[in-house]
């Protein structure tokens, strides 16, 4: 839904004239990239349940050429606390602002094209030039991005080498020429990228759109592609395959290494996650711009263009749980050692911080897609319905948040009569958090849905059958998901608490795609009010900044997680980590850490912002006065 | 400049509203296990006892599922040794294990021979367990900590611990800390039994005295594991008619406690 604002002059249809080789360029590479991938999903195994901590894939013969041993068969180092270097600073925290730094540029310059592209496809499918130039500047943010994605991703290779010599010696002998693939396909992506950017006007109709969509095709691939083969060096260090468990030493090729149990669940979590955060990250620069707008033309483009972000940012987000599920089951079904460890040993805790952040999420999409109610008259019908909403996710914070115990003096616990208070101990566990989770889940997507539902008006003959319908999936999809929690979660034995999320998930899965389809359908010849974009108030925007603060956040203190899991290895029952930082910091530390990455990563994103800012500022003659003034909202 | 400072205040706040939180919470860190090498010459059954309890509570990240939550039993609110033998008996048991300690030790290498019903693997109806074999990694406890940690749970509950002390470390290895404050081993029998003073109680050797009981026939009253247990926990089990006055020895080497336990067990009073 593009901007209807006074200055938003629809242009003539895309010129479509000459032979459509186009089109068939486009296609034909979307299939073949399609298959590159559905091949890979396949012969990586999907779903990795045979593998486990104690049954690493060996296969015979590997790391021997020719009979005799090579480098592959030796055994991974087992370096002491002396053989690591010191710099008078303590290792880990270089590596760890470095290689988050990195990954936080990472995810948005891979993750920004990805809807960029569907942006434009959007704009071209519907010969709208407002959706192509959004595109651009959106494009604008994510390469100042991907220059300083480099220069981190460079430390962090120099930071490694040089802090952990034998750990690096290890990884580079286990994934050997692959790290060269991974170098091409960095300069593939890089003069991709160029070409995608500069080359957004001089391919802008006809065949040569398509031409420019087919390198948006080619750019995303290779960046996703780029994107799982770094995955596959997390996923090895923290469930290591292709080599002797006892050994370390190869056994198995580079496809064996690399398709770990943890590889397509990371895969499709960062994925998600990078979409999500690259969608908050480029909302946070539509508010500041609108905030900084001074004309009501500029107000409706950048609150279109914020709403898209947010849009963009939420649609990743809702499936992002699913995933983590799947993460965390193959994390199970791999090592349950490991997954204990995370979710309810000493890792734990961070786990309520996870709440408050989720929390903080769903608050802030909630509250922007209510506020943009206000941007429609037909927005004012469901505007009860808000308090109802409000209520579920107020009170499923508070159940998230409640931790099982906390420790207590004896006391305490003597006036408690247990570790657990009486009545809220039960909301402390698993079970009670999922059924907080789930209707979180399905109550923003009733959020989105009333907003979607806001500037329409409903004509088809079966309205009334269809709304009922929706009621009750929603109304079924409710039950079930408590039902599912309070049974499973404090009726039967632990080992069964995890089945309850599997008709949770599917019940809120259930919701979001038939809410999706229902309105598809219902949509059909539906009357569209008029939208009023810009017309939100400023603090609506607040919500914006929130996104990508908490989004952040959440990313440094997952990924932390998600390493820490490996306790003491750096490749995990293989290699041992015998540096002086082995040890799980205390969660202040964790926290200050991740504060100081965030702040960090905020400097950097400010330094973006001001950078694209001033891509389109142009100094006026000194005759003038030499003021600087705006250009304009071009890309 | 207004449009930039209040958006960058208010997500400054939120970060650091997140960062309290960790401030709030249990401050926790987690150690990496210990690697040092054991000095078992130096071991005494109780010390032997307390490093088992400390593998549990650590190293052998025991307690991760062993606890209140339900993940897997909670070894401490029941008799492990009691309930090993029942264990042995029900005809579920897929191990070769014929006593506690032999179901203990194999429990942990081999956790798939007994599943507790209700613990198993989803979907494997408790023929799989879950537990890592706990020499393997990531856990990799050595044979002496897993003796250790057997004997620990043996005697939580007050049972006899039947689990040989581990033999001293071969030549070279483990003998500096030995060598320092602690007083000298006993090379055999007669000096460890010197060392300690049993003779001052006991009638044995060429020595007789009434406080405790004769050792002189002990070899042919009690068995092996019951004279260890004597010594290891003299306050278990008081001999009828003596008073339980006999003190721990907590000094006492693994070598010296077998060498005195393999010395009494041939106490049958015949060679006098």
């Amino acid at each position: 839904m593009a901007p209807e604002h006074a200055e938003g002059q629809r242009i003539p249809a895309r010129a479509k004239n000459g032979p459509d080789w186009g089109r068939r360029l486009f296609f034909a590479t979307l299939i073949a990239i399609l298959i590159f991938f559905w091949w890979m999903l396949i012969h990586s195994g999907g779903v990795a349940g045979k593998h486990g901590a104690e049954q690493q894939t060996t296969s015979a013969g590997g790391g021997q050429v020719g009979g005799e041993p090579s480098a592959l068969s030796l055994p991974a180092p087992k370096p002491k606390r002396a053989d690591y270097p010191g710099i008078g600073v303590s290792s880990r925290t270089v590596v760890w602002i470095v290689a988050q730094m990195h990954l936080f540029f990472g995810a948005l310059v891979l993750a920004v094209p990805i809807f960029v592209l569907v942006i434009e496809v959007i704009g071209f499918k519907t010969d709208d030039d407002r959706y192509d130039d959004m595109a651009h500047e959106f494009m604008k943010v994510s390469l100042t991005a991907y220059a300083i994605t480099a220069l981190f991703g460079g430390t962090l290779a120099l930071s490694l080498f040089l802090l952990y010599p034998d750990f690096m010696n290890y990884m580079m002998r286990v994934f050997g020429s692959q790290v060269l693939v991974y170098a091409v396909l960095f300069f593939l992506e890089s003069m991709l990228l160029y070409i995608y950017y500069y080359g957004w006007d001089a391919l802008r109709y006809g065949n040569r759109k398509w031409v420019h969509m087919t390198l948006g095709l080619l750019l995303n691939a290779v960046g996703t592609t780029l994107l799982v083969v770094a995955n596959s060096w997390s996923t090895f260090m923290m469930a290591p395959s292709g080599i002797d468990p006892a050994t370390g030493a190869v056994t198995g090729n580079i496809w064996e290494i690399m398709k770990g149990p943890l590889w397509n669940p990371l895969n499709l979590h960062r994925f998600l996650a990078n979409i999500a955060f690259g969608g908050a990250v480029v909302g946070a620069y539509a508010a500041f711009k609108f905030l900084s707008a001074k004309t009501p033309a500029e107000k409706a483009h950048y609150d279109w263009m914020g709403y898209t972000s947010n849009f963009t940012a939420i649609l990743a987000f809702l499936p992002l749980p699913f995933a983590g599920y799947w993460m965390m089951a193959e994390v199970y079904a791999y090592s349950q050692q490991m997954g204990i460890l995370a979710m309810g040993g000493i890792l734990a805790w961070l786990f309520v911080i996870q709440a408050v952040l989720i929390c903080t999420i769903l608050f802030a999409g909630n509250y922007y897609l209510w506020t943009g109610m206000a941007r429609t008259e037909g927005g004012e019908r469901y505007r009860w319905l808000v308090k109802y909403i409000a209520l579920v996710l107020v009170l499923g914070f508070l159940v998230w948040v409640t931790p099982h115990n906390v420790i207590y003096s004896g006391s305490e616990v003597a006036r408690l009569g247990g570790g657990s208070h009486p009545v809220l101990g039960p909301l402390g566990i698993m079970p009670a958090k999922n059924i907080a989770v789930f209707l979180m889940l399905i109550f923003t997507f009733l959020s989105f849905q009333l907003y979607r539902r806001a500037d329409k008006l409903i004509t088809v003959a079966w309205r009334d059958w269809g709304n009922a319908l929706m009621v009750a999936i929603y109304i079924v999809a409710c039950a079930n998901v408590i039902f599912a929690g309070v049974y499973y979660g404090y009726f039967t034995n632990t080992v069964y608490k995890v089945g309850s999320s599997v008709l949770q998930v599917s019940s809120t899965a259930v919701v979001i795609v038939s809410g999706v389809v229902i309105d598809t359908l219902m949509f059909k010849g539906a009357k569209t009010l008029p939208v009023f974009w810009g017309k939100v108030p400023d603090r609506s925007q607040y919500a914006l900044f929130a996104l990508p603060i908490a989004f952040t956040w959440l990313m440094a203190l997952m990924g932390y997680i998600r390493s820490s899991m490996r306790t003491h290895w750096h490749v995990y029952a293989v290699m041992k980590d015998n540096s002086p930082d082995n040890f799980i910091p205390p969660l202040q530390t964790v926290g200050n850490m991740v504060t100081a990455v965030t702040l960090l990563f905020l400097i950097f994103v400010l330094f973006i912002f001001w950078i694209a800012n001033l891509s389109g500022t142009r100094q006026v003659p000194p005759e003038t006065g030499g003021k600087f003034v705006a250009a304009g909202n071009a890309a | 400049m207004n449009e930039l400072i209040k958006p960058l205040g208010f997500s400054v706040a939120l970060i650091l509203i997140f960062a309290s939180v960790t401030y709030v919470l249990p401050q926790m860190k987690g150690e990496a296990p210990d690697e040092k090498e054991v000095d078992v010459g130096a071991l005494t059954m109780d010390s032997f006892v307390a490093m088992g309890e400390k593998l549990y509570q650590g190293k052998g990240t025991c307690t991760l599922c062993h606890n209140k939550l339900g993940r897997a039993p909670d070894l401490l609110t029941y008799d492990v040794a009691k309930t090993s033998l029942e264990r042995i008996a029900d005809s579920r048991y897929q191990g070769k294990a014929k006593d506690a300690e032999g179901y203990l030790r194999e429990s942990m290498l081999q956790p798939g021979a007994y599943v507790v019903k209700g613990f198993g693997k989803k979907g494997s109806n408790d023929t799989e367990s879950p537990m890592p074999a706990v020499d393997q990694a990531p856990i990799q406890l050595s044979e002496v900590e897993i003796g250790a940690v057997i004997a620990y749970l043996q005697k939580k509950d007050g049972n006899p611990v039947t689990v040989a002390l581990p033999a001293a470390a071969p030549a070279g290895q483990g003998k500096e800390d030995a060598a320092g404050a602690k007083p000298a081993l006993a090379q055999n029998a007669e000096e460890a039994i010197a060392k300690f003073g049993c003779a001052a109680c006991h009638s044995i050797l060429k020595t007789e005295a009434a406080i405790g009981p004769s050792l002189k026939d002990v070899g042919k009253r009690l068995k092996i594991d019951q004279i260890r247990n004597s010594i290891v926990d003299p306050k278990a089990e008081i001999a009828k008619g003596y008073p339980p006055i006999m003190p721990d020895f907590p000094a006492m080497t693994l070598s010296e406690l077998e060498m005195i336990v393999q010395f009494l067990t041939k106490q049958t009073g015949t060679q006098l």
